[in-house]
Protein backbone atom coordinates (compact mmCIF):
# COMPACT_ATOMS: atom_id res chain seq x y z
CA UNK A 1 0.00 0.00 0.00
CA UNK A 2 3.00 2.80 1.00
CA UNK A 3 4.76 1.29 -2.32
CA UNK A 4 1.37 2.66 -4.22
CA UNK A 5 1.66 5.89 -2.36
CA UNK A 6 5.22 6.54 -3.65
CA UNK A 7 4.28 5.36 -7.14
CA UNK A 8 1.31 7.82 -6.92
CA UNK A 9 3.30 10.52 -6.09
CA UNK A 10 6.09 9.58 -8.71
CA UNK A 11 3.35 10.02 -11.41
CA UNK A 12 1.69 13.50 -9.88
CA UNK A 13 5.37 15.12 -9.78
CA UNK A 14 6.40 13.96 -13.69
CA UNK A 15 2.58 15.36 -14.24
CA UNK A 16 3.07 18.31 -12.66
CA UNK A 17 6.70 18.86 -14.57
CA UNK A 18 5.02 17.73 -17.90
CA UNK A 19 2.55 20.50 -17.33
CA UNK A 20 5.21 23.08 -16.36
CA UNK A 21 7.45 22.26 -19.26
CA UNK A 22 4.48 22.45 -21.47
CA UNK A 23 3.11 25.62 -20.03
CA UNK A 24 6.91 27.78 -19.99
CA UNK A 25 8.59 26.41 -22.53
CA UNK A 26 9.48 28.54 -25.51
CA UNK A 27 7.58 31.00 -25.00
CA UNK A 28 7.33 33.40 -27.75
CA UNK A 29 5.44 36.57 -28.12
CA UNK A 30 3.11 37.58 -25.09
CA UNK A 31 3.62 35.19 -22.37
CA UNK A 32 0.00 37.05 -21.36
CA UNK A 33 -1.44 35.59 -24.88
CA UNK A 34 -0.21 32.12 -24.63
CA UNK A 35 -0.13 31.16 -20.94
CA UNK A 36 -3.40 31.41 -20.48
CA UNK A 37 -4.22 29.53 -24.42
CA UNK A 38 -1.92 26.96 -23.10
CA UNK A 39 -2.96 26.26 -19.37
CA UNK A 40 -6.68 25.80 -21.36
CA UNK A 41 -5.43 22.85 -23.42
CA UNK A 42 -3.74 21.43 -20.43
CA UNK A 43 -7.07 21.70 -18.59
CA UNK A 44 -8.49 19.98 -21.69
CA UNK A 45 -6.32 17.54 -21.38
CA UNK A 46 -6.38 16.80 -17.87
CA UNK A 47 -10.25 16.31 -18.29
CA UNK A 48 -10.00 13.72 -21.12
CA UNK A 49 -7.45 12.48 -18.89
CA UNK A 50 -9.43 11.63 -16.19
CA UNK A 51 -12.81 11.13 -17.89
CA UNK A 52 -11.26 8.60 -20.00
CA UNK A 53 -9.31 6.84 -17.17
CA UNK A 54 -12.46 6.54 -15.20
CA UNK A 55 -14.76 5.31 -17.58
CA UNK A 56 -12.18 2.70 -19.14
CA UNK A 57 -11.17 1.18 -15.58
CA UNK A 58 -15.13 0.50 -14.30
CA UNK A 59 -16.37 -0.37 -17.94
CA UNK A 60 -13.35 -3.45 -17.55
CA UNK A 61 -14.44 -4.03 -13.81
CA UNK A 62 -18.37 -4.35 -14.56
CA UNK A 63 -17.44 -6.67 -17.66
CA UNK A 64 -14.83 -8.40 -16.33
CA UNK A 65 -12.17 -7.81 -18.85
CA UNK A 66 -8.79 -6.14 -19.49
CA UNK A 67 -9.51 -5.83 -23.19
CA UNK A 68 -12.82 -4.17 -24.69
CA UNK A 69 -12.83 -0.40 -23.41
CA UNK A 70 -15.93 1.60 -24.37
CA UNK A 71 -14.25 3.32 -27.33
CA UNK A 72 -13.56 -0.34 -28.85
CA UNK A 73 -16.99 -1.01 -28.38
CA UNK A 74 -18.39 1.85 -30.51
CA UNK A 75 -19.29 3.90 -27.46
CA UNK A 76 -17.69 7.20 -29.14
CA UNK A 77 -18.26 6.24 -32.66
CA UNK A 78 -21.61 7.39 -31.41
CA UNK A 79 -20.93 10.72 -31.04
CA UNK A 80 -20.08 10.78 -34.77
CA UNK A 81 -23.45 9.35 -35.90
CA UNK A 82 -25.51 11.67 -33.51
CA UNK A 83 -23.70 14.78 -35.01
CA UNK A 84 -24.08 13.28 -38.56
CA UNK A 85 -27.65 12.63 -38.31
CA UNK A 86 -28.42 16.31 -36.78
CA UNK A 87 -26.60 17.79 -39.59
CA UNK A 88 -28.29 15.91 -42.14
CA UNK A 89 -31.75 15.92 -40.94
CA UNK A 90 -31.68 19.66 -39.01
CA UNK A 91 -28.53 20.80 -40.40
CA UNK A 92 -25.91 23.33 -39.58
CA UNK A 93 -28.03 26.37 -39.32
CA UNK A 94 -30.55 24.64 -36.81
CA UNK A 95 -30.86 24.99 -32.90
CA UNK A 96 -29.43 21.58 -32.66
CA UNK A 97 -26.10 22.76 -34.22
CA UNK A 98 -26.66 26.75 -33.44
CA UNK A 99 -26.87 25.65 -29.46
CA UNK A 100 -23.81 23.86 -28.58
CA UNK A 101 -25.39 23.26 -24.67
CA UNK A 102 -28.20 22.09 -26.68
CA UNK A 103 -25.59 19.46 -29.42
CA UNK A 104 -23.74 18.63 -26.75
CA UNK A 105 -26.48 17.21 -24.36
CA UNK A 106 -28.39 15.25 -27.39
CA UNK A 107 -25.46 13.51 -27.91
CA UNK A 108 -24.76 12.88 -24.44
CA UNK A 109 -28.15 11.37 -24.48
CA UNK A 110 -27.75 9.11 -27.07
CA UNK A 111 -24.65 8.01 -25.68
CA UNK A 112 -25.89 6.63 -22.43
CA UNK A 113 -28.42 5.15 -24.14
CA UNK A 114 -26.22 3.05 -26.61
CA UNK A 115 -24.42 1.93 -24.01
CA UNK A 116 -27.32 0.62 -22.09
CA UNK A 117 -28.39 -1.06 -24.90
CA UNK A 118 -24.74 -2.59 -26.00
CA UNK A 119 -24.42 -3.56 -22.29
CA UNK A 120 -27.66 -5.12 -21.97
CA UNK A 121 -27.42 -7.34 -24.83
CA UNK A 122 -23.97 -8.46 -25.06
CA UNK A 123 -22.55 -8.86 -21.43
CA UNK A 124 -25.76 -9.46 -19.56
CA UNK A 125 -24.39 -12.64 -17.81
CA UNK A 126 -21.21 -13.23 -19.27
CA UNK A 127 -22.87 -15.21 -22.15
CA UNK A 128 -20.11 -14.23 -24.62
CA UNK A 129 -16.50 -15.40 -25.17
CA UNK A 130 -14.25 -11.83 -25.26
CA UNK A 131 -13.08 -12.37 -28.92
CA UNK A 132 -16.84 -12.63 -30.11
CA UNK A 133 -17.40 -9.49 -28.03
CA UNK A 134 -14.45 -7.61 -29.27
CA UNK A 135 -15.21 -9.16 -32.93
CA UNK A 136 -19.12 -7.37 -32.68
CA UNK A 137 -17.36 -4.12 -31.04
CA UNK A 138 -15.60 -3.57 -34.50
CA UNK A 139 -18.50 -4.55 -35.92
CA UNK A 140 -20.42 -1.86 -34.87
CA UNK A 141 -17.73 0.29 -35.14
CA UNK A 142 -17.33 -0.41 -38.60
CA UNK A 143 -21.08 0.01 -38.89
CA UNK A 144 -21.46 3.52 -37.62
CA UNK A 145 -18.40 4.36 -39.23
CA UNK A 146 -20.15 3.54 -42.54
CA UNK A 147 -23.34 4.82 -41.73
CA UNK A 148 -21.85 7.90 -41.06
CA UNK A 149 -19.85 8.49 -44.27
CA UNK A 150 -22.91 7.58 -46.23
CA UNK A 151 -24.58 10.04 -44.36
CA UNK A 152 -21.91 12.76 -45.17
CA UNK A 153 -21.35 11.88 -48.93
CA UNK A 154 -25.33 12.94 -49.42
CA UNK A 155 -24.94 16.35 -47.27
CA UNK A 156 -24.05 19.57 -48.52
CA UNK A 157 -20.68 19.90 -49.11
CA UNK A 158 -20.48 23.20 -46.93
CA UNK A 159 -22.74 21.53 -44.45
CA UNK A 160 -20.25 19.03 -44.62
CA UNK A 161 -16.98 21.19 -43.79
CA UNK A 162 -18.45 22.53 -40.85
CA UNK A 163 -19.47 18.95 -39.49
CA UNK A 164 -15.67 18.09 -39.75
CA UNK A 165 -14.99 20.79 -37.40
CA UNK A 166 -17.26 19.40 -35.24
CA UNK A 167 -16.15 16.19 -35.74
CA UNK A 168 -12.69 16.12 -35.24
CA UNK A 169 -11.91 18.40 -32.61
CA UNK A 170 -8.36 17.38 -31.59
CA UNK A 171 -6.08 18.60 -28.93
CA UNK A 172 -4.60 21.88 -30.79
CA UNK A 173 -8.42 22.42 -31.77
CA UNK A 174 -9.96 22.40 -28.13
CA UNK A 175 -13.27 23.40 -28.47
CA UNK A 176 -12.49 25.94 -24.95
CA UNK A 177 -16.33 26.58 -24.77
CA UNK A 178 -17.17 23.11 -23.85
CA UNK A 179 -14.12 23.40 -21.59
CA UNK A 180 -16.38 24.71 -18.15
CA UNK A 181 -19.27 22.36 -18.85
CA UNK A 182 -16.88 19.31 -18.80
CA UNK A 183 -15.30 20.32 -16.11
CA UNK A 184 -18.33 20.64 -14.16
CA UNK A 185 -19.74 16.98 -15.61
CA UNK A 186 -16.27 15.58 -14.37
CA UNK A 187 -16.28 17.12 -11.34
CA UNK A 188 -20.13 16.12 -10.55
CA UNK A 189 -19.23 12.52 -12.01
CA UNK A 190 -16.72 11.86 -9.93
CA UNK A 191 -18.40 13.19 -6.91
CA UNK A 192 -20.99 10.96 -7.21
CA UNK A 193 -18.36 7.85 -8.92
CA UNK A 194 -16.45 8.35 -5.55
CA UNK A 195 -19.38 6.90 -3.70
CA UNK A 196 -19.26 3.54 -5.71
CA UNK A 197 -15.30 3.01 -6.00
CA UNK A 198 -15.44 0.56 -3.10
CA UNK A 199 -18.31 -1.10 -4.29
CA UNK A 200 -16.62 -1.56 -7.22
CA UNK A 201 -13.97 -3.07 -5.36
CA UNK A 202 -16.31 -5.62 -4.49
CA UNK A 203 -17.86 -6.15 -8.02
CA UNK A 204 -14.12 -7.71 -9.51
CA UNK A 205 -15.25 -10.68 -7.39
CA UNK A 206 -18.00 -11.25 -9.68
CA UNK A 207 -22.24 -10.80 -9.61
CA UNK A 208 -22.93 -14.01 -7.06
CA UNK A 209 -19.98 -12.56 -4.40
CA UNK A 210 -20.81 -8.96 -4.84
CA UNK A 211 -24.44 -9.89 -3.78
CA UNK A 212 -23.65 -12.34 -1.45
CA UNK A 213 -21.65 -9.14 0.12
CA UNK A 214 -24.67 -7.20 0.44
CA UNK A 215 -23.64 -4.81 -3.03
CA UNK A 216 -27.26 -4.22 -5.42
CA UNK A 217 -25.12 -5.07 -8.28
CA UNK A 218 -27.18 -4.86 -11.19
CA UNK A 219 -28.14 -0.98 -9.66
CA UNK A 220 -24.14 -0.83 -9.37
CA UNK A 221 -24.07 -1.84 -13.07
CA UNK A 222 -26.01 0.55 -14.41
CA UNK A 223 -24.95 3.47 -12.52
CA UNK A 224 -21.66 3.15 -13.55
CA UNK A 225 -22.08 2.39 -16.98
CA UNK A 226 -24.32 5.75 -17.05
CA UNK A 227 -21.33 7.68 -15.72
CA UNK A 228 -19.33 5.83 -18.10
CA UNK A 229 -20.94 6.83 -21.31
CA UNK A 230 -21.45 10.08 -19.93
CA UNK A 231 -17.42 10.80 -19.00
CA UNK A 232 -16.83 9.29 -22.22
CA UNK A 233 -19.16 11.64 -24.31
CA UNK A 234 -18.02 14.72 -22.46
CA UNK A 235 -14.40 13.88 -23.47
CA UNK A 236 -15.44 13.20 -26.97
CA UNK A 237 -16.84 16.21 -27.57
CA UNK A 238 -14.34 18.14 -26.37
CA UNK A 239 -11.53 16.75 -28.00
CA UNK A 240 -13.12 13.96 -30.31
CA UNK A 241 -12.37 10.40 -30.13
CA UNK A 242 -8.84 8.98 -29.04
CA UNK A 243 -10.07 5.21 -29.80
CA UNK A 244 -7.12 3.14 -27.97
CA UNK A 245 -5.80 5.76 -25.16
CA UNK A 246 -8.42 4.38 -22.31
CA UNK A 247 -6.63 0.61 -23.25
CA UNK A 248 -3.56 1.71 -22.67
CA UNK A 249 -3.62 3.99 -19.60
CA UNK A 250 -5.86 1.31 -17.71
CA UNK A 251 -3.61 -1.46 -18.56
CA UNK A 252 -0.73 0.50 -17.39
CA UNK A 253 -2.45 1.39 -14.57
CA UNK A 254 -2.85 -2.08 -13.47
CA UNK A 255 0.62 -3.56 -13.94
CA UNK A 256 1.97 -0.60 -12.05
CA UNK A 257 -0.49 -0.66 -8.89
CA UNK A 258 -0.32 -4.46 -7.89
CA UNK A 259 -3.93 -3.53 -6.38
CA UNK A 260 -7.45 -4.25 -6.78
CA UNK A 261 -8.29 -0.67 -5.26
CA UNK A 262 -10.05 1.66 -8.08
CA UNK A 263 -9.59 4.80 -5.93
CA UNK A 264 -6.04 3.75 -6.28
CA UNK A 265 -6.19 2.39 -9.89
CA UNK A 266 -8.23 5.41 -11.59
CA UNK A 267 -6.01 7.83 -9.93
CA UNK A 268 -3.04 6.14 -11.27
CA UNK A 269 -4.29 5.36 -14.89
CA UNK A 270 -5.52 9.67 -14.43
CA UNK A 271 -2.07 10.50 -14.14
CA UNK A 272 -0.21 8.41 -16.79
CA UNK A 273 -3.26 9.87 -18.74
CA UNK A 274 -1.80 13.60 -17.96
CA UNK A 275 1.42 12.60 -18.64
CA UNK A 276 0.83 11.11 -21.80
CA UNK A 277 -1.50 13.47 -23.51
CA UNK A 278 0.48 17.04 -21.93
CA UNK A 279 3.80 14.96 -22.53
CA UNK A 280 2.92 13.91 -25.60
CA UNK A 281 1.52 17.28 -27.05
CA UNK A 282 4.72 18.70 -25.73
CA UNK A 283 6.67 16.49 -28.32
CA UNK A 284 4.20 16.91 -31.06
CA UNK A 285 4.49 21.38 -30.48
CA UNK A 286 8.31 21.62 -30.24
CA UNK A 287 9.82 18.26 -31.71
CA UNK A 288 8.10 17.14 -33.98
CA UNK A 289 6.53 20.71 -34.73
CA UNK A 290 3.00 19.72 -35.71
CA UNK A 291 4.44 17.47 -38.43
CA UNK A 292 1.73 15.23 -36.68
CA UNK A 293 -1.11 15.22 -33.97
CA UNK A 294 -1.01 14.01 -30.89
CA UNK A 295 -4.61 11.33 -31.71
CA UNK A 296 -2.37 9.85 -34.42
CA UNK A 297 0.91 9.05 -32.08
CA UNK A 298 -1.58 7.88 -29.79
CA UNK A 299 -4.01 5.70 -31.72
CA UNK A 300 -0.42 3.82 -33.29
CA UNK A 301 1.10 3.31 -29.70
CA UNK A 302 -2.19 2.16 -28.57
CA UNK A 303 -3.06 0.00 -31.90
CA UNK A 304 0.55 -2.05 -31.12
CA UNK A 305 -0.49 -2.48 -27.49
CA UNK A 306 -3.80 -3.62 -28.39
CA UNK A 307 -2.33 -6.37 -30.71
CA UNK A 308 0.25 -7.42 -27.87
CA UNK A 309 -2.58 -7.93 -25.31
CA UNK A 310 -4.89 -9.90 -27.73
CA UNK A 311 -1.59 -11.67 -28.51
CA UNK A 312 -1.05 -12.48 -24.87
CA UNK A 313 -4.62 -13.31 -24.15
CA UNK A 314 -5.03 -16.31 -26.60
CA UNK A 315 -1.79 -17.44 -25.72
CA UNK A 316 -3.18 -17.58 -22.15
CA UNK A 317 -6.50 -19.13 -23.94
CA UNK A 318 -4.83 -21.76 -25.75
CA UNK B 1 -35.28 -18.90 10.87
CA UNK B 2 -35.28 -19.34 6.43
CA UNK B 3 -39.51 -20.20 6.06
CA UNK B 4 -39.75 -21.19 2.04
CA UNK B 5 -42.67 -20.69 0.66
CA UNK B 6 -44.23 -22.00 -2.82
CA UNK B 7 -40.90 -21.25 -4.09
CA UNK B 8 -41.47 -21.63 -8.35
CA UNK B 9 -39.25 -20.48 -11.19
CA UNK B 10 -39.14 -21.08 -14.46
CA UNK B 11 -36.35 -20.75 -17.20
CA UNK B 12 -37.91 -20.29 -20.84
CA UNK B 13 -41.52 -21.65 -19.55
CA UNK B 14 -39.45 -25.16 -18.28
CA UNK B 15 -39.96 -25.05 -14.35
CA UNK B 16 -36.81 -25.54 -12.60
CA UNK B 17 -38.37 -25.31 -9.11
CA UNK B 18 -41.92 -25.97 -8.91
CA UNK B 19 -43.87 -24.59 -5.70
CA UNK B 20 -41.12 -25.59 -2.95
CA UNK B 21 -42.05 -25.03 0.71
CA UNK B 22 -40.09 -25.93 3.31
CA UNK B 23 -38.43 -24.17 5.99
CA UNK B 24 -34.87 -24.73 7.49
CA UNK B 25 -33.79 -25.76 10.60
CA UNK B 26 -31.29 -23.80 12.59
CA UNK B 27 -28.28 -24.76 13.90
CA UNK B 28 -27.82 -27.89 11.99
CA UNK B 29 -26.46 -28.90 8.83
CA UNK B 30 -28.99 -29.38 5.89
CA UNK B 31 -28.23 -30.85 2.68
CA UNK B 32 -29.89 -30.47 -0.82
CA UNK B 33 -29.54 -33.84 -2.80
CA UNK B 34 -30.68 -34.80 -5.67
CA UNK B 35 -30.56 -36.19 -9.71
CA UNK B 36 -28.62 -33.58 -12.23
CA UNK B 37 -30.79 -30.54 -12.85
CA UNK B 38 -33.10 -31.07 -10.33
CA UNK B 39 -33.25 -27.58 -9.12
CA UNK B 40 -30.75 -27.39 -5.99
CA UNK B 41 -29.00 -24.81 -7.07
CA UNK B 42 -31.87 -22.57 -8.39
CA UNK B 43 -33.17 -23.00 -4.69
CA UNK B 44 -30.30 -22.07 -3.12
CA UNK B 45 -29.96 -19.15 -5.22
CA UNK B 46 -33.08 -17.93 -4.77
CA UNK B 47 -33.36 -18.24 -1.04
CA UNK B 48 -30.14 -16.31 -1.05
CA UNK B 49 -31.39 -13.49 -3.18
CA UNK B 50 -28.73 -14.02 -5.88
CA UNK B 51 -31.97 -14.67 -8.87
CA UNK B 52 -35.71 -13.48 -8.18
CA UNK B 53 -38.49 -16.27 -7.72
CA UNK B 54 -40.97 -16.62 -10.25
CA UNK B 55 -43.52 -17.14 -7.29
CA UNK B 56 -44.26 -17.56 -3.88
CA UNK B 57 -41.47 -16.03 -1.33
CA UNK B 58 -37.91 -16.75 1.23
CA UNK B 59 -38.55 -15.25 4.51
CA UNK B 60 -35.65 -14.77 7.08
CA UNK B 61 -36.86 -14.09 10.54
CA UNK B 62 -40.51 -13.61 9.33
CA UNK B 63 -39.48 -10.90 6.28
CA UNK B 64 -39.43 -11.45 3.05
CA UNK B 65 -35.56 -11.85 1.91
CA UNK B 66 -36.34 -8.64 -0.96
CA UNK B 67 -37.60 -6.53 1.66
CA UNK B 68 -34.08 -6.74 3.61
CA UNK B 69 -31.85 -4.00 3.02
CA UNK B 70 -29.07 -6.45 0.80
CA UNK B 71 -26.29 -5.08 3.29
CA UNK B 72 -28.10 -6.42 6.53
CA UNK B 73 -28.82 -9.21 4.61
CA UNK B 74 -25.57 -9.48 4.19
CA UNK B 75 -24.88 -9.77 7.83
CA UNK B 76 -26.90 -12.60 8.13
CA UNK B 77 -26.60 -14.96 5.40
CA UNK B 78 -24.02 -15.76 3.13
CA UNK B 79 -23.84 -17.43 -0.18
CA UNK B 80 -20.80 -19.13 -1.90
CA UNK B 81 -21.80 -20.48 -5.43
CA UNK B 82 -19.39 -22.87 -7.61
CA UNK B 83 -17.90 -21.06 -10.30
CA UNK B 84 -15.76 -18.45 -8.74
CA UNK B 85 -13.65 -16.60 -11.91
CA UNK B 86 -11.23 -13.25 -10.40
CA UNK B 87 -9.39 -11.56 -13.05
CA UNK B 88 -7.36 -9.42 -10.81
CA UNK B 89 -4.60 -11.02 -8.51
CA UNK B 90 -5.93 -10.64 -5.37
CA UNK B 91 -3.91 -12.97 -2.36
CA UNK B 92 -5.74 -15.03 0.03
CA UNK B 93 -6.20 -12.53 3.09
CA UNK B 94 -7.42 -9.86 0.71
CA UNK B 95 -9.82 -12.36 -0.25
CA UNK B 96 -10.87 -13.27 3.07
CA UNK B 97 -10.97 -9.45 4.26
CA UNK B 98 -13.33 -8.79 1.80
CA UNK B 99 -15.86 -10.98 4.02
CA UNK B 100 -16.13 -7.65 5.90
CA UNK B 101 -17.71 -5.46 3.61
CA UNK B 102 -20.67 -5.77 4.80
CA UNK B 103 -19.38 -4.34 8.32
CA UNK B 104 -16.57 -1.64 7.28
CA UNK B 105 -17.25 -1.09 3.43
CA UNK B 106 -13.52 -1.89 3.23
CA UNK B 107 -12.02 -0.30 5.53
CA UNK B 108 -11.24 -3.06 8.36
CA UNK B 109 -11.35 -2.25 12.07
CA UNK B 110 -9.29 -4.04 14.32
CA UNK B 111 -12.56 -6.16 15.17
CA UNK B 112 -12.73 -6.99 11.18
CA UNK B 113 -8.81 -7.76 11.49
CA UNK B 114 -9.66 -10.28 14.00
CA UNK B 115 -12.73 -12.07 12.36
CA UNK B 116 -10.29 -12.33 9.30
CA UNK B 117 -7.58 -14.10 11.28
CA UNK B 118 -10.06 -16.09 12.89
CA UNK B 119 -11.22 -17.29 9.39
CA UNK B 120 -8.20 -17.53 8.06
CA UNK B 121 -6.87 -19.83 10.94
CA UNK B 122 -10.03 -22.08 10.90
CA UNK B 123 -9.37 -23.18 7.16
CA UNK B 124 -5.89 -23.39 7.62
CA UNK B 125 -4.81 -21.29 5.59
CA UNK B 126 -1.99 -19.02 7.57
CA UNK B 127 0.73 -20.70 5.42
CA UNK B 128 -0.80 -19.37 2.41
CA UNK B 129 -2.30 -16.04 3.16
CA UNK B 130 -0.04 -13.90 1.24
CA UNK B 131 -0.18 -15.92 -1.61
CA UNK B 132 -2.05 -14.72 -5.16
CA UNK B 133 -5.32 -16.65 -5.59
CA UNK B 134 -4.03 -17.66 -9.18
CA UNK B 135 -0.92 -19.72 -7.81
CA UNK B 136 -3.16 -22.12 -5.68
CA UNK B 137 -4.52 -25.06 -6.32
CA UNK B 138 -8.41 -26.20 -6.91
CA UNK B 139 -8.87 -26.94 -3.47
CA UNK B 140 -6.81 -24.23 -1.80
CA UNK B 141 -8.82 -21.62 -3.57
CA UNK B 142 -12.05 -23.34 -2.40
CA UNK B 143 -10.77 -23.01 1.00
CA UNK B 144 -10.22 -19.30 0.70
CA UNK B 145 -13.17 -18.64 -0.91
CA UNK B 146 -14.94 -20.40 2.15
CA UNK B 147 -12.67 -18.38 4.55
CA UNK B 148 -14.04 -15.14 3.22
CA UNK B 149 -17.92 -16.50 4.18
CA UNK B 150 -16.62 -17.62 8.01
CA UNK B 151 -15.04 -14.03 7.68
CA UNK B 152 -18.56 -12.61 6.91
CA UNK B 153 -19.97 -14.01 10.05
CA UNK B 154 -23.69 -15.00 9.08
CA UNK B 155 -25.97 -16.87 11.03
CA UNK B 156 -26.53 -18.65 7.65
CA UNK B 157 -24.22 -20.09 5.05
CA UNK B 158 -25.24 -21.72 1.69
CA UNK B 159 -22.86 -23.18 -0.38
CA UNK B 160 -23.47 -24.65 -3.13
CA UNK B 161 -21.31 -28.04 -4.13
CA UNK B 162 -18.46 -26.86 -1.88
CA UNK B 163 -16.52 -29.91 -2.73
CA UNK B 164 -16.63 -30.24 -6.51
CA UNK B 165 -13.34 -30.71 -7.58
CA UNK B 166 -11.88 -31.35 -4.24
CA UNK B 167 -9.84 -35.02 -3.74
CA UNK B 168 -10.82 -36.39 -0.66
CA UNK B 169 -8.59 -35.82 1.67
CA UNK B 170 -9.88 -31.46 1.15
CA UNK B 171 -13.56 -32.99 1.29
CA UNK B 172 -13.38 -34.21 4.30
CA UNK B 173 -11.66 -31.48 5.93
CA UNK B 174 -14.10 -29.10 4.87
CA UNK B 175 -17.38 -31.47 6.08
CA UNK B 176 -15.58 -31.28 9.43
CA UNK B 177 -14.93 -27.80 9.09
CA UNK B 178 -18.65 -27.48 8.64
CA UNK B 179 -19.94 -29.66 11.01
CA UNK B 180 -17.66 -27.43 13.53
CA UNK B 181 -19.33 -24.41 12.16
CA UNK B 182 -22.51 -26.12 13.17
CA UNK B 183 -21.53 -27.26 16.47
CA UNK B 184 -19.54 -24.80 18.53
CA UNK B 185 -20.77 -21.74 16.54
CA UNK B 186 -24.35 -22.89 16.35
CA UNK B 187 -24.00 -21.40 12.86
CA UNK B 188 -27.08 -22.81 10.31
CA UNK B 189 -25.60 -24.63 7.01
CA UNK B 190 -27.46 -25.24 4.31
CA UNK B 191 -25.27 -27.23 1.46
CA UNK B 192 -26.28 -28.74 -1.88
CA UNK B 193 -24.20 -31.71 -2.63
CA UNK B 194 -23.21 -34.43 -5.06
CA UNK B 195 -22.05 -37.08 -2.98
CA UNK B 196 -24.92 -38.72 -1.04
CA UNK B 197 -22.10 -40.49 1.28
CA UNK B 198 -21.02 -36.94 2.34
CA UNK B 199 -24.51 -35.80 2.82
CA UNK B 200 -25.36 -39.31 4.52
CA UNK B 201 -22.04 -38.54 7.08
CA UNK B 202 -22.26 -35.19 7.95
CA UNK B 203 -25.87 -33.85 7.57
CA UNK B 204 -28.68 -33.52 10.36
CA UNK B 205 -31.01 -32.96 7.80
CA UNK B 206 -31.49 -33.50 3.94
CA UNK B 207 -34.16 -32.05 1.33
CA UNK B 208 -34.32 -34.71 -1.51
CA UNK B 209 -35.07 -32.47 -4.73
CA UNK B 210 -36.22 -34.09 -8.36
CA UNK B 211 -37.74 -32.12 -11.13
CA UNK B 212 -37.90 -29.24 -9.11
CA UNK B 213 -39.95 -30.60 -6.42
CA UNK B 214 -39.13 -32.03 -2.84
CA UNK B 215 -39.60 -35.81 -2.94
CA UNK B 216 -38.29 -35.71 0.54
CA UNK B 217 -37.29 -33.65 3.62
CA UNK B 218 -36.35 -35.22 7.28
CA UNK B 219 -33.93 -36.14 9.30
CA UNK B 220 -31.07 -37.88 7.55
CA UNK B 221 -31.64 -41.36 9.07
CA UNK B 222 -35.42 -41.27 7.39
CA UNK B 223 -33.60 -40.55 3.84
CA UNK B 224 -30.38 -42.89 3.58
CA UNK B 225 -32.44 -46.18 2.87
CA UNK B 226 -33.06 -48.24 0.01
CA UNK B 227 -36.73 -47.16 -0.27
CA UNK B 228 -36.60 -43.36 0.08
CA UNK B 229 -33.53 -43.31 -2.47
CA UNK B 230 -35.10 -44.84 -5.01
CA UNK B 231 -37.72 -42.76 -5.27
CA UNK B 232 -35.46 -39.99 -5.59
CA UNK B 233 -32.57 -41.16 -7.88
CA UNK B 234 -34.74 -44.32 -9.56
CA UNK B 235 -32.26 -46.76 -8.97
CA UNK B 236 -31.54 -49.45 -6.29
CA UNK B 237 -28.78 -48.00 -3.65
CA UNK B 238 -28.31 -50.73 -1.31
CA UNK B 239 -27.29 -48.65 2.15
CA UNK B 240 -24.51 -50.11 4.25
CA UNK B 241 -23.86 -49.67 8.02
CA UNK B 242 -19.83 -48.97 8.50
CA UNK B 243 -18.89 -47.52 12.43
CA UNK B 244 -21.91 -45.85 12.71
CA UNK B 245 -22.36 -44.33 9.32
CA UNK B 246 -24.60 -45.11 6.42
CA UNK B 247 -23.15 -45.67 3.53
CA UNK B 248 -24.53 -46.11 0.10
CA UNK B 249 -22.91 -48.70 -2.29
CA UNK B 250 -24.27 -47.44 -5.55
CA UNK B 251 -21.47 -48.29 -7.55
CA UNK B 252 -22.45 -51.47 -9.12
CA UNK B 253 -26.02 -51.46 -8.76
CA UNK B 254 -28.73 -52.53 -10.99
CA UNK B 255 -30.91 -50.04 -12.19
Amino acid sequence: MRNNILKLIILAVIAIICILLYGFYDIKGGFSYAFPRRMMRVGAMVVTGFAISYSTVVFQTITHNRILTPSIMGIDSMYQVVQTLIFFFAGSASIWVANQYLNYFTALIAMVVFAILLYRTLFRADKYPIFLLLLIGMIIGTFLGSLVSFLQVLIDPVEYLSLQNLLFASFTRIKVELLYISCAILFIAFIVGYKLLHQLDVAILGRENAINLGVNYDRLVMNVLVLSAVLISTSTALVGPITFFGLIVANLSYHLFTTYKHSVLILGAGLISVIALVGGQFLVEHVFEFNTTLSVIINFIGGVYFIYLLLKESRAAG
Amino acid sequence: MIEIKGLTKKYNNKPVVSDVSLSIKPHAITSFIGPNGAGKSTLLSMVSRLIDADTGEVLLDQQNVKKWKSNEFAKRVSILKQSNFINVRLTVRELVSFGRYPYSKGRLTPEDEQHVNQAIEYMNLQEIEHKFLDQLSGGQKQRAFIAMVIAQDTDYILLDEPLNNLDMKHSVQIMKILRQLVDDLGKTVVIVLHDINFASVYSDYIVALKDGRVVKNGPTEEIINSEALREIYDMHIPVQEQNGCRICVYFNSHT
